[in-house]
Protein backbone atom coordinates (compact mmCIF):
# COMPACT_ATOMS: atom_id res chain seq x y z
CA UNK A 1 0.00 0.00 0.00
CA UNK A 2 2.87 2.46 0.67
CA UNK A 3 4.50 1.18 -1.91
CA UNK A 4 1.28 2.51 -4.67
CA UNK A 5 0.93 5.55 -2.94
CA UNK A 6 4.84 6.96 -4.00
CA UNK A 7 4.33 5.14 -7.10
CA UNK A 8 1.11 7.15 -7.49
CA UNK A 9 3.05 10.33 -6.47
CA UNK A 10 6.18 9.58 -8.52
CA UNK A 11 3.73 9.49 -11.60
CA UNK A 12 1.88 12.45 -10.75
CA UNK A 13 5.53 14.46 -10.09
CA UNK A 14 6.35 12.78 -13.30
CA UNK A 15 3.89 14.30 -15.43
CA UNK A 16 3.36 17.76 -13.85
CA UNK A 17 7.16 18.09 -14.03
CA UNK A 18 6.83 17.01 -17.84
CA UNK A 19 4.17 19.45 -18.69
CA UNK A 20 4.85 22.56 -16.67
CA UNK A 21 7.15 24.01 -19.14
CA UNK A 22 9.30 26.80 -20.62
CA UNK A 23 8.82 30.64 -20.11
CA UNK A 24 5.99 30.70 -18.35
CA UNK A 25 3.40 28.52 -20.54
CA UNK A 26 1.90 26.05 -18.45
CA UNK A 27 3.75 26.35 -15.42
CA UNK A 28 0.97 25.32 -12.93
CA UNK A 29 -1.70 22.83 -12.75
CA UNK A 30 -4.33 25.70 -12.00
CA UNK A 31 -3.60 27.64 -15.09
CA UNK A 32 -2.40 25.33 -17.84
CA UNK A 33 -3.70 24.44 -20.80
CA UNK A 34 -6.57 27.29 -20.15
CA UNK A 35 -8.15 30.79 -20.92
CA UNK A 36 -5.63 32.84 -17.81
CA UNK A 37 -2.36 30.84 -18.61
CA UNK A 38 0.55 33.62 -19.13
CA UNK A 39 2.96 31.95 -21.73
CA UNK A 40 5.29 34.59 -21.93
CA UNK A 41 5.84 38.85 -20.39
CA UNK A 42 7.85 41.36 -22.30
CA UNK A 43 8.94 44.85 -21.57
CA UNK A 44 10.98 47.02 -23.97
CA UNK A 45 11.28 50.68 -25.67
CA UNK A 46 9.17 51.15 -28.69
CA UNK A 47 10.59 52.21 -32.00
CA UNK A 48 10.02 55.83 -30.34
CA UNK A 49 12.48 55.27 -27.64
CA UNK A 50 10.25 57.56 -25.46
CA UNK A 51 7.50 55.10 -25.57
CA UNK A 52 7.99 51.97 -23.38
CA UNK A 53 6.11 48.43 -24.93
CA UNK A 54 4.35 46.07 -22.77
CA UNK A 55 3.56 42.29 -24.39
CA UNK A 56 1.57 39.39 -22.57
CA UNK A 57 1.14 36.31 -24.23
CA UNK A 58 -1.52 33.65 -22.60
CA UNK A 59 -2.95 30.51 -24.26
CA UNK A 60 0.28 29.00 -25.88
CA UNK A 61 1.44 26.03 -27.77
CA UNK A 62 -1.54 27.14 -30.46
CA UNK A 63 -1.46 24.98 -33.38
CA UNK A 64 -2.18 26.85 -37.14
CA UNK A 65 -5.36 24.45 -37.23
CA UNK A 66 -6.55 25.16 -33.61
CA UNK A 67 -5.58 29.45 -33.91
CA UNK A 68 -8.29 30.20 -35.27
CA UNK A 69 -11.01 28.67 -32.37
CA UNK A 70 -8.80 30.25 -29.96
CA UNK A 71 -10.09 33.15 -28.05
CA UNK A 72 -9.57 35.46 -25.39
CA UNK A 73 -11.71 34.85 -22.22
CA UNK A 74 -14.18 37.67 -21.36
CA UNK A 75 -13.96 36.16 -17.40
CA UNK A 76 -10.16 36.97 -17.88
CA UNK A 77 -8.77 40.13 -16.94
CA UNK A 78 -5.18 40.62 -17.95
CA UNK A 79 -3.21 43.24 -15.56
CA UNK A 80 0.02 45.07 -16.02
CA UNK A 81 1.61 45.86 -12.94
CA UNK A 82 3.89 48.87 -12.22
CA UNK A 83 5.90 49.52 -9.40
CA UNK A 84 7.77 52.77 -9.90
CA UNK A 85 8.75 53.39 -5.93
CA UNK A 86 10.94 50.27 -5.33
CA UNK A 87 8.53 48.14 -3.05
CA UNK A 88 7.02 45.44 -5.25
CA UNK A 89 3.90 46.54 -4.95
CA UNK A 90 2.14 47.66 -7.90
CA UNK A 91 1.45 51.79 -8.20
CA UNK A 92 -0.40 51.96 -11.35
CA UNK A 93 -1.69 49.34 -13.73
CA UNK A 94 -2.63 48.78 -17.40
CA UNK A 95 -6.01 46.14 -17.79
CA UNK A 96 -6.75 44.91 -20.42
CA UNK A 97 -10.18 42.53 -21.08
CA UNK A 98 -12.23 41.28 -24.32
CA UNK A 99 -16.32 42.25 -24.92
CA UNK A 100 -17.84 41.24 -27.77
CA UNK A 101 -14.62 41.17 -29.98
CA UNK A 102 -13.22 43.77 -28.83
CA UNK A 103 -10.25 44.46 -26.27
CA UNK A 104 -10.41 47.15 -23.50
CA UNK A 105 -7.94 49.16 -22.09
CA UNK A 106 -8.26 50.79 -18.98
CA UNK A 107 -4.83 52.51 -17.40
CA UNK A 108 -2.28 53.66 -16.60
CA UNK A 109 -3.66 54.19 -13.61
CA UNK A 110 -3.78 53.53 -9.79
CA UNK A 111 -5.89 50.68 -8.83
CA UNK A 112 -8.49 50.77 -6.51
CA UNK A 113 -6.55 47.75 -4.72
CA UNK A 114 -3.34 46.38 -4.36
CA UNK A 115 -2.53 42.03 -4.43
CA UNK A 116 -4.94 39.19 -5.13
CA UNK A 117 -8.06 40.81 -6.22
CA UNK A 118 -8.76 43.49 -8.70
CA UNK A 119 -11.84 45.88 -9.99
CA UNK A 120 -11.95 47.12 -13.17
CA UNK A 121 -10.93 50.73 -13.31
CA UNK A 122 -13.22 51.30 -16.21
CA UNK A 123 -13.67 55.30 -15.46
CA UNK A 124 -9.96 55.64 -16.14
CA UNK A 125 -9.10 58.67 -17.75
CA UNK A 126 -6.69 56.45 -19.64
CA UNK A 127 -8.13 53.88 -21.88
CA UNK A 128 -8.41 52.42 -25.28
CA UNK A 129 -9.97 49.89 -27.44
CA UNK A 130 -9.34 48.17 -30.13
CA UNK A 131 -11.12 45.19 -32.59
CA UNK A 132 -9.30 41.64 -31.99
CA UNK A 133 -7.38 41.15 -34.79
CA UNK A 134 -8.85 37.54 -35.91
CA UNK A 135 -6.68 34.89 -37.54
CA UNK A 136 -5.25 35.50 -41.04
CA UNK A 137 -6.24 39.31 -40.72
CA UNK A 138 -3.92 42.28 -40.69
CA UNK A 139 -2.81 43.16 -37.88
CA UNK A 140 -5.71 45.74 -36.38
CA UNK A 141 -3.76 49.00 -34.23
CA UNK A 142 -5.68 51.63 -32.36
CA UNK A 143 -4.02 54.81 -31.01
CA UNK A 144 -5.57 56.84 -28.37
CA UNK A 145 -3.91 59.67 -26.28
CA UNK A 146 -0.33 58.76 -27.79
CA UNK A 147 -1.19 55.45 -26.29
CA UNK A 148 -0.98 52.25 -28.84
CA UNK A 149 -3.18 49.03 -28.70
CA UNK A 150 -3.01 45.44 -30.18
CA UNK A 151 -4.92 42.15 -29.23
CA UNK A 152 -5.04 38.91 -31.38
CA UNK A 153 -2.98 35.99 -32.53
CA UNK A 154 0.77 36.10 -32.89
CA UNK A 155 3.52 33.61 -33.62
CA UNK A 156 4.80 32.91 -30.12
CA UNK A 157 8.09 34.77 -29.94
CA UNK A 158 9.89 32.66 -27.37
CA UNK A 159 12.59 30.50 -28.29
CA UNK A 160 14.28 27.41 -26.65
CA UNK A 161 14.95 23.63 -27.11
CA UNK A 162 12.69 22.76 -24.32
CA UNK A 163 12.53 18.93 -25.14
CA UNK A 164 16.53 18.51 -24.60
CA UNK A 165 16.34 20.94 -21.56
CA UNK A 166 13.88 18.32 -20.14
CA UNK A 167 16.13 15.27 -21.47
CA UNK A 168 18.74 16.74 -19.41
CA UNK A 169 16.82 17.08 -16.27
CA UNK A 170 15.71 13.65 -16.17
CA UNK A 171 19.24 12.57 -16.23
CA UNK A 172 18.96 11.16 -20.24
CA UNK A 173 20.79 13.69 -21.70
CA UNK A 174 24.21 14.86 -21.10
CA UNK A 175 24.06 18.40 -22.77
CA UNK A 176 22.14 20.23 -25.13
CA UNK A 177 22.73 19.45 -29.14
CA UNK A 178 24.36 21.96 -31.50
CA UNK A 179 22.64 23.09 -33.24
CA UNK A 180 19.25 23.08 -31.02
CA UNK A 181 15.49 22.47 -32.03
CA UNK A 182 13.41 25.45 -30.76
CA UNK A 183 10.14 23.72 -29.74
CA UNK A 184 8.22 26.47 -29.75
CA UNK A 185 9.09 26.76 -33.93
CA UNK A 186 5.59 27.10 -35.84
CA UNK A 187 3.40 27.50 -32.70
CA UNK A 188 0.86 30.75 -31.61
CA UNK A 189 0.13 32.56 -29.06
CA UNK A 190 -3.09 35.21 -28.23
CA UNK A 191 -1.24 38.69 -27.72
CA UNK A 192 -2.27 42.02 -25.62
CA UNK A 193 0.22 44.85 -26.87
CA UNK A 194 0.42 47.84 -25.61
CA UNK A 195 2.59 50.79 -26.08
CA UNK A 196 2.72 54.18 -23.29
CA UNK A 197 4.69 56.71 -23.12
CA UNK A 198 6.86 56.74 -20.78
CA UNK A 199 6.00 60.10 -19.64
CA UNK A 200 2.38 58.10 -18.14
CA UNK A 201 4.65 56.15 -16.00
CA UNK A 202 7.76 58.09 -14.42
CA UNK A 203 10.28 60.27 -15.71
CA UNK A 204 13.52 58.36 -15.26
CA UNK A 205 15.08 55.50 -13.03
CA UNK A 206 13.89 51.74 -13.12
CA UNK A 207 10.34 50.28 -12.09
CA UNK A 208 9.53 46.40 -11.59
CA UNK A 209 6.57 45.20 -13.81
CA UNK A 210 5.24 42.45 -14.07
CA UNK A 211 1.74 40.42 -15.47
CA UNK A 212 -1.02 38.81 -13.87
CA UNK A 213 -4.03 37.26 -15.28
CA UNK A 214 -7.12 37.43 -12.74
CA UNK A 215 -10.88 35.67 -13.29
CA UNK A 216 -14.21 36.98 -12.54
CA UNK A 217 -15.61 35.35 -9.47
CA UNK B 1 -6.51 7.80 2.72
CA UNK B 2 -5.13 6.02 -0.40
CA UNK B 3 -9.02 6.54 -1.89
CA UNK B 4 -8.69 10.25 -1.06
CA UNK B 5 -5.98 10.90 -2.74
CA UNK B 6 -7.33 9.13 -6.18
CA UNK B 7 -10.56 11.31 -5.85
CA UNK B 8 -8.62 14.44 -5.27
CA UNK B 9 -6.49 13.68 -8.10
CA UNK B 10 -9.85 12.98 -10.06
CA UNK B 11 -10.74 16.15 -8.79
CA UNK B 12 -8.22 18.17 -10.16
CA UNK B 13 -8.29 16.47 -13.60
CA UNK B 14 -12.27 17.32 -13.70
CA UNK B 15 -11.03 20.95 -12.67
CA UNK B 16 -8.64 21.53 -15.07
CA UNK B 17 -10.66 19.80 -18.01
CA UNK B 18 -13.44 21.84 -17.13
CA UNK B 19 -10.99 24.92 -17.35
CA UNK B 20 -9.94 24.23 -20.59
CA UNK B 21 -13.50 23.84 -21.98
CA UNK B 22 -14.32 27.16 -21.00
CA UNK B 23 -12.15 29.01 -23.18
CA UNK B 24 -15.16 29.85 -25.19
CA UNK B 25 -17.69 30.36 -21.88
CA UNK B 26 -18.49 34.11 -23.09
CA UNK B 27 -22.43 34.07 -22.17
CA UNK B 28 -24.69 34.92 -19.75
CA UNK B 29 -21.44 36.48 -18.20
CA UNK B 30 -22.33 40.31 -19.65
CA UNK B 31 -25.33 42.39 -18.94
CA UNK B 32 -27.00 42.03 -22.60
CA UNK B 33 -27.99 46.10 -22.88
CA UNK B 34 -24.47 46.58 -22.44
CA UNK B 35 -21.00 46.15 -21.36
CA UNK B 36 -20.49 44.59 -17.96
CA UNK B 37 -16.83 45.56 -16.54
CA UNK B 38 -18.39 45.23 -12.50
CA UNK B 39 -17.32 42.56 -10.08
CA UNK B 40 -14.27 41.02 -8.55
CA UNK B 41 -11.31 39.67 -10.68
CA UNK B 42 -9.05 36.90 -8.49
CA UNK B 43 -5.75 36.04 -9.52
CA UNK B 44 -4.68 33.09 -11.42
CA UNK B 45 -1.30 33.18 -12.77
CA UNK B 46 1.27 35.82 -13.16
CA UNK B 47 4.60 36.10 -14.33
CA UNK B 48 8.06 38.60 -14.64
CA UNK B 49 11.00 37.14 -15.33
CA UNK B 50 10.83 34.15 -17.81
CA UNK B 51 11.08 30.41 -17.00
CA UNK B 52 11.24 31.60 -13.02
CA UNK B 53 7.99 29.55 -11.69
CA UNK B 54 9.08 26.72 -14.44
CA UNK B 55 12.43 26.13 -13.09
CA UNK B 56 12.48 27.23 -9.22
CA UNK B 57 9.29 26.48 -8.10
CA UNK B 58 8.72 23.00 -6.60
CA UNK B 59 5.47 20.77 -8.35
CA UNK B 60 2.94 21.06 -5.60
CA UNK B 61 3.95 24.58 -4.85
CA UNK B 62 3.36 26.38 -8.25
CA UNK B 63 -0.26 27.53 -8.07
CA UNK B 64 0.90 28.99 -4.70
CA UNK B 65 4.22 31.01 -6.64
CA UNK B 66 1.44 32.19 -8.92
CA UNK B 67 -0.80 33.51 -5.97
CA UNK B 68 1.58 35.41 -4.09
CA UNK B 69 2.32 38.79 -4.30
CA UNK B 70 5.41 39.92 -5.22
CA UNK B 71 6.40 41.64 -2.07
CA UNK B 72 5.77 38.22 -0.03
CA UNK B 73 7.88 36.25 -2.65
CA UNK B 74 11.03 36.72 -1.09
CA UNK B 75 10.34 35.18 2.44
CA UNK B 76 7.89 32.51 0.96
CA UNK B 77 10.29 31.20 -1.70
CA UNK B 78 14.20 32.64 -1.08
CA UNK B 79 15.19 29.05 0.83
CA UNK B 80 13.26 27.15 -1.68
CA UNK B 81 15.27 28.81 -4.66
CA UNK B 82 18.64 28.48 -3.34
CA UNK B 83 18.13 24.75 -2.49
CA UNK B 84 16.40 23.98 -5.87
CA UNK B 85 19.54 26.01 -7.90
CA UNK B 86 22.26 24.21 -5.77
CA UNK B 87 20.33 20.70 -6.39
CA UNK B 88 19.88 21.73 -10.09
CA UNK B 89 23.61 23.10 -10.65
CA UNK B 90 27.14 21.97 -9.58
CA UNK B 91 28.07 25.15 -9.91
CA UNK B 92 26.65 25.80 -6.88
CA UNK B 93 28.76 23.55 -4.28
CA UNK B 94 26.15 24.01 -0.75
CA UNK B 95 29.75 23.49 0.86
CA UNK B 96 31.60 26.30 -0.79
CA UNK B 97 28.95 29.38 -0.26
CA UNK B 98 31.44 31.23 -2.01
CA UNK B 99 30.84 29.76 -5.56
CA UNK B 100 28.93 32.23 -7.83
CA UNK B 101 28.04 33.31 -11.27
CA UNK B 102 29.05 35.82 -14.10
CA UNK B 103 27.25 38.44 -11.74
CA UNK B 104 29.37 37.86 -9.07
CA UNK B 105 26.43 36.58 -7.46
CA UNK B 106 26.29 33.22 -4.70
CA UNK B 107 23.10 30.67 -4.81
CA UNK B 108 21.74 33.11 -1.33
CA UNK B 109 22.39 36.26 -3.60
CA UNK B 110 20.95 35.00 -6.97
CA UNK B 111 17.84 33.44 -5.61
CA UNK B 112 17.40 36.82 -3.27
CA UNK B 113 16.89 38.28 -6.21
CA UNK B 114 15.25 35.72 -8.57
CA UNK B 115 12.34 35.05 -5.96
CA UNK B 116 11.26 37.96 -6.30
CA UNK B 117 9.47 37.43 -9.73
CA UNK B 118 9.22 41.03 -11.14
CA UNK B 119 11.03 42.54 -14.29
CA UNK B 120 13.07 45.67 -13.77
CA UNK B 121 12.53 47.87 -16.74
CA UNK B 122 14.99 51.24 -17.63
CA UNK B 123 13.19 54.26 -18.07
CA UNK B 124 16.36 55.60 -19.36
CA UNK B 125 18.76 52.95 -20.91
CA UNK B 126 18.05 50.21 -23.40
CA UNK B 127 15.60 47.51 -22.32
CA UNK B 128 17.55 44.32 -22.47
CA UNK B 129 17.52 41.24 -20.53
CA UNK B 130 21.59 41.21 -21.01
CA UNK B 131 23.27 42.52 -24.04
CA UNK B 132 26.97 42.10 -22.66
CA UNK B 133 26.59 45.70 -21.12
CA UNK B 134 23.61 46.12 -19.99
CA UNK B 135 21.61 43.64 -17.38
CA UNK B 136 18.04 43.38 -16.12
CA UNK B 137 16.57 46.82 -17.99
CA UNK B 138 14.01 45.27 -19.89
CA UNK B 139 13.49 42.12 -21.90
CA UNK B 140 13.35 42.33 -26.15
CA UNK B 141 11.53 39.95 -28.04
CA UNK B 142 14.88 39.20 -29.75
CA UNK B 143 16.69 38.32 -26.24
CA UNK B 144 18.27 35.09 -25.47
CA UNK B 145 17.17 34.83 -22.37
CA UNK B 146 17.21 31.35 -21.66
CA UNK B 147 21.05 31.33 -22.66
CA UNK B 148 21.27 34.26 -20.10
CA UNK B 149 19.88 32.14 -17.39
CA UNK B 150 21.09 28.66 -18.25
CA UNK B 151 24.65 30.88 -18.07
CA UNK B 152 23.99 32.26 -14.72
CA UNK B 153 22.62 28.55 -13.39
CA UNK B 154 25.56 26.57 -14.93
CA UNK B 155 28.20 28.63 -15.69
CA UNK B 156 29.97 29.34 -12.95
CA UNK B 157 32.10 32.77 -12.03
CA UNK B 158 33.14 33.06 -15.72
CA UNK B 159 30.28 31.34 -16.98
CA UNK B 160 30.13 34.21 -20.18
CA UNK B 161 33.85 33.22 -21.36
CA UNK B 162 34.57 29.82 -19.45
CA UNK B 163 31.75 28.34 -18.45
CA UNK B 164 31.91 25.54 -15.73
CA UNK B 165 29.75 23.47 -17.71
CA UNK B 166 29.47 24.01 -21.27
CA UNK B 167 27.36 22.06 -22.71
CA UNK B 168 24.76 23.50 -20.21
CA UNK B 169 25.13 27.28 -21.03
CA UNK B 170 23.47 27.28 -24.24
CA UNK B 171 20.50 25.75 -25.63
CA UNK B 172 22.33 26.69 -29.37
CA UNK B 173 18.60 28.24 -30.10
CA UNK B 174 19.50 31.89 -30.81
CA UNK B 175 16.59 33.49 -32.42
CA UNK B 176 12.77 33.51 -32.95
CA UNK B 177 11.85 31.33 -36.00
CA UNK B 178 10.29 34.14 -37.66
CA UNK B 179 11.93 37.33 -37.41
CA UNK B 180 9.89 40.33 -35.70
CA UNK B 181 8.48 43.71 -37.07
CA UNK B 182 10.42 47.06 -36.50
CA UNK B 183 7.15 48.76 -35.62
CA UNK B 184 4.02 48.02 -33.40
CA UNK B 185 2.62 45.10 -32.83
CA UNK B 186 6.32 44.25 -32.66
CA UNK B 187 5.22 40.19 -33.10
CA UNK B 188 5.30 38.44 -36.16
CA UNK B 189 2.48 37.19 -37.51
CA UNK B 190 0.82 34.08 -36.67
CA UNK B 191 1.99 30.68 -38.54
Amino acid sequence: MKKTKILIATAVLGIATFVAIAADHIDAPAVQGGTSDITDFYAFRGEDQSNLVLVANVQGLLTPGATSSASFDENVLLEFNIDIDGDNVEDLVIQATPRDGKMYFFGPTAPSQTGLNSSIMSTSANAGIVDITNYGETAIIEEFGGMKFFAGPRDDPFFFDFNKYTEIIAGDASGFDNPGDDTFAGSNVLSVVVEVPKSMIGTSGTINTWVESKRKQ
Amino acid sequence: MKINNIKLFAVAILASMTAFNCSNDDDNTTEPEGLNFTGTYVQEDQMGRPAINTVFVNDGMKDTFNTTIPSDMSAAFQSAFQTKLETLSPAYDPASPDDANALGFTAAQFTSVLATDVLTVSLDAPTTFFDGTNILTGRNLTDDVIDVELILIFGGEEGLTNPEFPGLTSDNVASNDKDFLTSFPYLASPW
